[in-house]
């Protein structure tokens, strides 16, 4: 579990260190299409270096709330910070902290891998955009893919140079939506791992998901978003004290398919 | 705070790098916006060509505008696609999701209409140069033929805006430039309109094209374009206002 507060804050008062700690702040975030309401009052805040995930069935109204806090869509009301700044107010500063992954994966597929991750450091304006494709390119084992169509890639591959087109720049935030989505049980372990190496280098990323399990393997708090708004939100360990404590019954384990898989492809990593 | 600066040329530049890749590593786009006209040429020159009474010497001066609009129209079908594509594999969003110059993400397309239409149109002017096509064109007339094809192109290239963020399917997206690839064929670009059917010629004579075609032709061979040249100016304009105002509300609409 996190560390709820970060070292070096200590001379902020408290009101001043939430906002320090904060990557997202949300309160009564509302947006409907025409008729529809799809958020009804929306309020959840999301730590800084956190991995975040927000749980909702198909149209629950997760990718709307990815959309807002991504500038890509305007709130009808209620207010959302970014980073400490006002989505609303100033879009330029959010998406200077911020970067997109979307649920489908965005990359141009009739550039090369390596054109598409160069094509996005000139877009962030960095000053040396062969060397940080390069980089990307060996840290998600796409160096030998590099100058190939990402046309030619598998799904697995592709969302990695996705999330890797995301890294450009290194945004202190990123938004990754239902990211597994449509991957094979491979790819998703593959992407599984590397939420969990930018968590750790400090990175708070935010995701949508329908799989509970990725929630749980993955997110240092969980939010459930139901018909347009949170329902509960928390720790795993919170949410789990939410229902009866366990009894105890005795069945026979028989290992899941995807145990299974797991412990075949585990030993496969190790060799 | 770090200032948000406008790197609205180099984000233009990187757009625009990026789709004209798009069209050179497509052989479909290359030989349709190019090869296509070029074989037209070629049939109406040998082929129809001996037949066609137009009153001018050389049938290549008298083809040659009509198939440059032809090479257009069929050029920005394609801006109409690659935009579909773009709005539906989520890369719009990836980049307004960007701190760049947001402009740069549709106009990027617009440049690049006219920069490869530009090219396809050299092209096939060098060719028709290798069939026998002549002109006693001076540099200004040169010019005001590049400004009308440009019009023309910016016009075609805004209703290709509209179709390319309101279509439901890659067809769709493609489909509209249909009807603006036989407007040159009812059109005095061919042959003269005199020698069609009254209601034809009526409409051959009132329609976009024709103006358009025989300003073009004036200007190459250095004779009076007369008032014709303001007809065609004013279409290129008119048309350009109307589906660029259109354009822009279903982007906004859009994004």
């Amino acid at each position: 579990m996190g560390c709820r507060f970060v070292k070096g804050y200590s001379y902020l008062t408290l009101g001043e260190m939430n906002i320090q700690n904060k990557a997202i702040q949300v309160k009564g975030l509302k947006k409907s299409y025409k008729q529809l309401d799809v958020l009804k009052g929306v309020d959840f805040e999301v730590e800084k270096g956190n991995i975040f995930a927000l749980l909702g069935s198909n149209g629950a109204g997760k990718t709307t709330i990815v959309k807002i806090l991504t500038t890509l869509l305007k709130q009808d009301n209620g207010s959302v910070t970014v980073n400490g700044f006002d989505v609303a107010a100033k879009p330029g500063n959010v998406r200077q902290s911020i970067s997109l992954t979307g649920q489908f994966a965005a990359v141009d597929e009739i550039l090369t891998g390596r054109e598409n991750l160069i094509m996005i450091a000139r877009l962030r304006h960095l000053s040396n955009p062969h060397l940080v494709a390069d980089d990307l390119l060996k840290r998600f084992g796409l160096t030998d893919a590099a100058d190939r169509r990402a046309s030619t890639y598998s799904g697995g591959m592709r969302r990695r140079l996705d999330i890797a087109m995301s890294l450009v720049g290194k945004p202190q935030l990123i938004f990754l939506d239902e990211p597994t989505t449509g991957l094979d049980p491979e790819a998703r372990i593959e992407v599984w791992k590397i939420i969990k190496e930018l968590a750790g280098s400090g990175t708070t990323v935010f995701l949508t998901t329908q799989y509970l399990e990725e929630a749980e393997q993955l997110a240092d708090r969980i939010a459930i978003l139901d018909k347009g708004r949170i329902i509960v939100s928390g720790t795993l360990a919170e949410l789990k004290k939410l229902f009866p404590p366990a009894k105890v019954e005795y069945i026979e384990k028989q290992p899941t398919l995807e145990e299974i898989f797991l412990a075949i492809f585990g030993k496969k990593e190790e060799k | 705070m770090e200032t948000i600066k406008n790197y609205f040329f180099s984000d233009m530049g990187v757009m625009l790098g990026r789709s004209m890749r798009h069209i050179l590593r497509s052989m479909d786009t290359i030989i349709t916006v190019t090869i296509m006209p070029i074989a037209f040429m070629l049939l109406f020159v040998y082929v129809f060509g001996g037949a066609i009474q137009t009153g001018m010497d050389n049938y290549v001066n008298y083809l040659l505008p009509g198939i440059l609009l032809i090479a257009i129209a069929s050029g920005i079908s394609y801006t109409a696609y690659r935009l579909f594509i773009d709005m539906q594999r989520g890369i719009f969003e990836r980049f307004h999701s960007m701190p760049i110059a947001r402009s740069t993400v549709l106009w990027g397309h617009v440049l690049t209409s006219l920069v490869s239409n530009a090219i396809s149109v050299v092209v096939i002017i060098l060719v028709a140069l290798i069939m026998g096509f002549r002109s006693s064109a001076g540099v200004l007339s040169w010019l005001a033929v590049a400004g009308i094809l440009a019009l023309f192109t910016l016009a075609l290239t805004w209703i290709a805006v509209i179709a390319g963020l309101s279509a439901k399917s890659v067809d769709g997206a493609s489909a509209f430039s249909y009807p603006l690839l036989f407007l040159p064929f009812i059109s005095s670009a061919f042959v003269p309109t005199e020698s069609m059917r009254p209601v034809v010629r009526a409409f051959a004579e009132n329609q976009p094209v024709t103006p358009i075609v025989e300003a073009i032709r004036a200007l190459l061979s250095n004779q009076p374009v007369g008032n014709g040249i303001w007809v065609a100016l004013a279409w290129c304009t008119g048309i350009m206002l109307v589906a660029y105002s259109f354009a822009m509300r279903v982007y906004k609409k859009r994004v």
